[in-house]
C-alpha cells in the first residue's frame, strides 16, 4: 500500500509538467487550431530564464588574498557575489531564491515571445494545412534549441532549489505509516502545488474574465464571434502568449528537480503531445487530468511488482513504453479522448 | 502534368548519369570525404521512400527512422548469424522492414491528418524504447549491435572476406582514383552498391508515381472525402504506400549497415525521422528529384559545414581588416562547426515559409520566369 501511494506522489511532479505542457498545447490548439512543435522549446526557454537569473545573481567580484594560497600555490582568490556585497544577507536570500524568483523574470520574457511568435509566424500559417504548421513550428523549435546550445553549450547546467525546501518530507508519519516509509522531496511538492496553482488560474481566468467567456465563445465558433464586432485574433493572440507562459513558468520550476539541457524541450514534446491526443484534442479538463494520470501510470509501472508481472507476460521494461502503449489503445478505442467532444479531429 | 513517356525516360537517363558520374561531378567539392557518397544514395533511397508516401498522399509520418532502424538491426542480424555476404542482409532488412511497417501503418492510418502524425510520433518513441533498453538481448541496447569475433556466421567461408562483401567483392575498397581537375576521384565498390539501389528506387518510384495506383495516392491527397464518397476504400491505397515507403526505409538501413556493420538506437530516434521529412521538404515533396537532392544538400553540409571551424574561418576573412576579420567570424561562427543545426533549422523554416515546393520547385517556378512560359513543373 505504503509503495503504491510513494509511487503515486513520485508521478505526480512528472504529471505536473505534463498537465501545464499539455495545457499550453491544448490552448493553442483550442484557440488557434495549430498544432505546435515548438511548444516543448518554450518550456526549455522558461528553464533557460532560470538559469539565466541564477548565473546573472551568480555574479562576483575577485579580490585576492595575499596571506593564503590556493592548492597550485598562488595567491588565493576570493569571489564574492556583488549581491552579497551590496546587500548583506538579504542578497544571499535572494541568490538562494533565484529559481522561484525567476518567474516574475520569465513571465513577461514568455509573453513577448509567445506574442512574437504568434504575430511573426503562426498567424500566416493559419490557412495552410495542419502539415505546413507542424512542419514550421518543428523548424522553430530546432532553431530555438540550437540557439540555447550555442550560448549555454550542450551539458546539463545544475540549478539548485531554496535551500529552505532541500530535503525531503515523511509524508508517511502523518497517514499512519511507519518512519522513513514514504518520504518525498520538498521541491517537488512545491512543484505539485505550484501547478495546481497555475492550473487553476488559468481555468479560472477562461471561466470568470469577460476576456476568458469572449475566448471561449471564439474556441466554440470563431466566425459568429468574429460577425459579433470582437476581434477574435487580439485575444487568440493574448491566449497564445498566456499559453507560452504557461510552458515556460512548468520549465522555471522543473529545473531544479532536473538539470535542464538544450533537448529537454523535445524529450518533453513528444509526451506532452501524447498527453493532449489521450485527454482529448482541444478539451483542457482532459490535458490535465491525462497529464497526471500517464504521469502517475509511468512511475506506477516502474514499480518491480509491476516489472516482474509483465516479464512473466513477455514485456519487459513496461515502465518505458506503457505510456505509448496507453496513448496507442485510446486512440483506437477511444480517439476522441478521454473528455474530448465528440466528432473532434475523428476522421 | 507533363506525362509523356519521352520525358520520364529523359529524367530517369539525366539521374543515371548524375549518379555514376557522381564520383567525378563531386570530387572538385569534397567528393572524396570519406562514406560522403554512400550517405547520399542511402538517404536518397530513404527520401524517395518517405516521399512515395508524403509526396503522394500528404500523411506525415514522424516514425520512418523505425524502419530505417529495424533494417539496420535485420542485416547486421544476418552478419552476425550467416555471413559477410550482403544480399541476405538486403532481404532481410526489406522484410523486416517491411513487417513493421505492415504493423505500424495498419493501426496508425486509422487515423488521418495530426492524429496520424502524433500516432507514428508515439510509435517512433516507443520503438526507439524498445530497442534502447526493453529489446536489449536483440539491439544490444546503448552501445548497440555490433558483429564480434565469436558470433555463429554459419555461411561465412574460410577465406571470405572479413568485411562487408558481395561473394568476395569488398565494400570499402576503392578501386579506382584517377585525378580529375586537380582533385582526387574516388570511385568506390559501395557507392556503386548503393547507386545500383538508388536508380533502381528512383525507376520504382517513378513507375509508381505515373501508375494507376499513384494516381489514386495523389486523389487521397486531394481529397480523401470525396474518394469515399464515391465509394472507393482508400485504407488498401494507404497501407500499400505506407508499406512500400516503409521498405525503402529499410532498403536504406539494410545498405547502412552493409557499409558499415553498426547498428545502433539512435538511429531511430524521432528526431532522425524528422531529418528525413526536412530532407523531403527541402528538396520539394511530391517531385521525383527533390528528395535525393535535399537528402544530398542536407548530408553534404551537413559533412562540410560541421568541419569549418574558427582557423578555416580566419582564413576566409583574412582579406579584410583585422576588427572586421574578427567581427565576421564572430558573425558566422554559431552557424557553423556545431551550429550547424542552427543553420538547417533556419534554412528548413524558410523554405516551409517563402517556398513550399522546395529547391525543385523553386527552381522550376525560377525557370518559367526566365523563359517566360507557362509550362507547368515536372510531377
Amino acid at each position: 500500500m505504503d509503495a503504491i501511494l510513494l509511487q503515486i506522489l513520485n508521478g505526480l511532479d512528472k504529471g505536473s509538467a505534463y498537465a501545464l505542457i499539455a495545457l499550453g498545447l491544448t490552448l493553442i490548439f483550442g484557440t488557434l487550431g495549430v498544432v505546435n512543435f515548438a511548444h516543448g522549446a518554450l518550456f526549455m526557454i522558461g528553464a533557460f530564464c532560470a538559469v539565466t537569473l541564477n548565473k546573472v545573481f551568480a555574479l562576483s567580484s575577485i579580490t585576492i588574498d595575499p596571506t593564503k594560497t590556493d592548492f597550485l600555490g598562488k595567491p588565493l582568490q576570493v569571489k564574492t557575489p556583488y549581491l552579497e556585497k551590496w546587500f548583506g544577507d538579504a542578497g544571499l536570500a535572494i541568490m538562494d531564491w533565484s529559481v522561484p524568483l525567476a518567474i516574475i523574470v520569465s513571465i513577461p520574457i514568455m509573453m513577448l515571445i509567445g506574442y512574437v511568435m504568434e504575430r511573426g509566424l503562426i498567424r500566416h500559417f493559419y490557412k495552410r494545412p495542419h502539415a505546413d504548421q507542424i512542419l514550421v513550428t518543428f523548424g522553430l523549435a530546432i532553431v530555438l534549441q540550437e540557439i540555447i546550445k550555442a550560448f549555454y553549450g550542450a551539458n546539463p547546467i545544475q540549478t539548485p532549489a531554496p535551500s529552505t525546501f532541500v530535503g525531503t518530507l515523511d509524508i508517511g508519519v502523518y497517514l499512519g505509516f511507519a518512519q522513513d516509509a514514504i518520504t518525498y522531496p520538498y521541491w517537488r511538492l512545491v512543484y505539485f502545488a505550484f501547478a495546481c496553482l497555475v492550473i487553476f488560474a488559468v481555468f479560472a481566468f477562461l471561466r470568470f474574465t469577460t476576456f476568458g467567456m469572449v475566448v471561449r465563445a471564439g474556441m466554440a465558433d470563431r466566425e459568429t464571434v468574429g460577425l459579433l464586432g470582437i476581434n477574435i485574433n487580439k485575444k487568440f493572440t493574448i491566449m497564445f502568449a498566456l499559453a507560452a507562459c504557461v510552458a515556460g513558468v512548468a520549465g522555471v520550476m522543473y529545473t531544479p528537480i532536473n538539470s535542464p539541457n538544450y533537448h529537454m524541450g523535445m524529450d518533453f514534446l513528444v509526451l506532452s503531445f501524447v498527453v493532449v491526443v489521450v485527454g482529448g484534442m482541444g478539451s483542457l479538463p482532459g490535458a490535465v487530468l491525462a497529464g497526471f494520470l500517464l504521469g502517475i501510470l509511468e512511475s506506477i509501472a516502474s514499480m518491480n511488482v509491476v516489472k516482474q508481472f509483465f516479464e512473466t507476460i513477455f514485456i519487459p521494461s513496461i515502465d518505458q513504453i506503457v505510456i505509448y502503449l496507453v496513448a496507442v489503445i485510446v486512440l483506437l478505442v477511444r480517439p476522441r479522448g478521454l473528455l474530448g467532444h465528440k466528432g473532434m479531429m475523428e476522421d | 502534368m507533363n506525362n509523356s513517356k519521352y520525358s520520364d525516360s529523359a529524367l530517369l537517363l539525366f539521374f543515371i548519369i548524375m549518379v555514376v558520374a557522381g564520383p567525378f561531378l563531386l570530387a572538385p567539392f569534397g567528393g572524396s570525404y570519406p562514406d560522403l557518397l554512400q550517405k547520399f544514395a542511402i538517404f536518397g533511397i530513404f527520401a524517395i521512400g518517405f516521399n512515395i508516401l508524403f509526396g503522394l498522399t500528404g500523411y506525415l509520418s514522424f516514425g520512418h527512422a523505425v524502419f530505417l532502424g529495424v533494417g539496420s538491426y535485420g542485416a547486421v542480424w544476418m552478419f552476425k548469424l550467416l555471413s559477410y555476404n550482403v544480399l541476405p542482409a538486403l532481404v532481410v532488412a526489406v522484410v523486416v522492414a517491411g513487417f513493421f511497417s505492415v504493423v505500424i501503418g495498419y493501426i496508425s492510418l486509422r487515423r488521418s491528418g495530426i492524429y496520424f502524425s502524433i500516432l507514428t510520433l508515439a510509435f517512433a518513441q516507443m520503438m526507439f524504447n524498445v530497442a534502447y533498453s526493453v529489446a536489449t538481448p536483440i539491439t544490444n541496447g546503448e552501445t548497440g549491435l555490433q558483429i564480434y569475433n565469436d558470433d555463429p556466421q554459419w555461411l561465412q567461408g574460410a577465406d571470405s572476406p572479413l568485411t562487408t562483401n558481395l561473394f568476395g567483392l569488398k565494400m570499402n575498397e576503392v578501386f579506382w582514383r584517377p585525378e580529375f581537375l586537380g582533385f582526387e576521384a574516388q570511385f568506390n565498390v559501395g557507392y556503386y552498391f548503393c547507386a545500383f539501389f538508388l536508380i533502381i528506387a528512383f525507376y520504382l518510384a517513378l513507375r509508381i508515381t505515373r501508375s494507376p495506383f499513384g494516381m489514386m495516392l495523389r486523389a487521397i491527397k486531394t481529397n480523401q472525402n470525396r474518394l469515399n464518397f464515391t465509394g472507393v476504400s482508400t485504407r488498401p491505397y494507404m497501407l500499400a504506400a505506407f508499406v512500400i515507403s516503409g521498405m525503402y526505409a529499410g532498403l536504406a538501413g539494410g545498405l547502412w549497415a552493409c557499409m558499415d556493420p553498426l547498428a545502433g538506437a539512435e538511429r531511430m530516434q524521432w528526431t532522425a525521422s524528422g531529418e528525413v521529412v526536412l530532407m523531403t521538404i527541402l528538396g520539394g515533396a511530391g517531385t521525383m528529384l527533390g528528395p535525393v537532392l535535399g537528402a544530398g544538400f542536407i548530408k553534404y553540409f551537413e559533412a562540410i559545414f560541421s568541419k569549418i571551424n574558427d582557423q578555416v574561418l580566419h582564413s576566409w576573412f583574412a582579406f579584410m581588416p583585422d576588427g572586421m576579420e574578427n567581427v565576421m567570424v564572430a558573425i558566422v561562427h554559431p552557424f557553423v562547426g556545431k551550429g550547424w543545426h542552427l543553420t538547417l533549422g533556419l534554412l528548413f523554416m524558410m523554405i516551409v515559409i517563402f517556398l513550399p515546393g522546395g529547391l525543385i520547385g523553386g527552381l522550376t517556378s525560377l525557370g518559367r520566369v526566365l523563359t517566360g512560359r507557362g509550362r507547368k513543373s515536372k510531377g
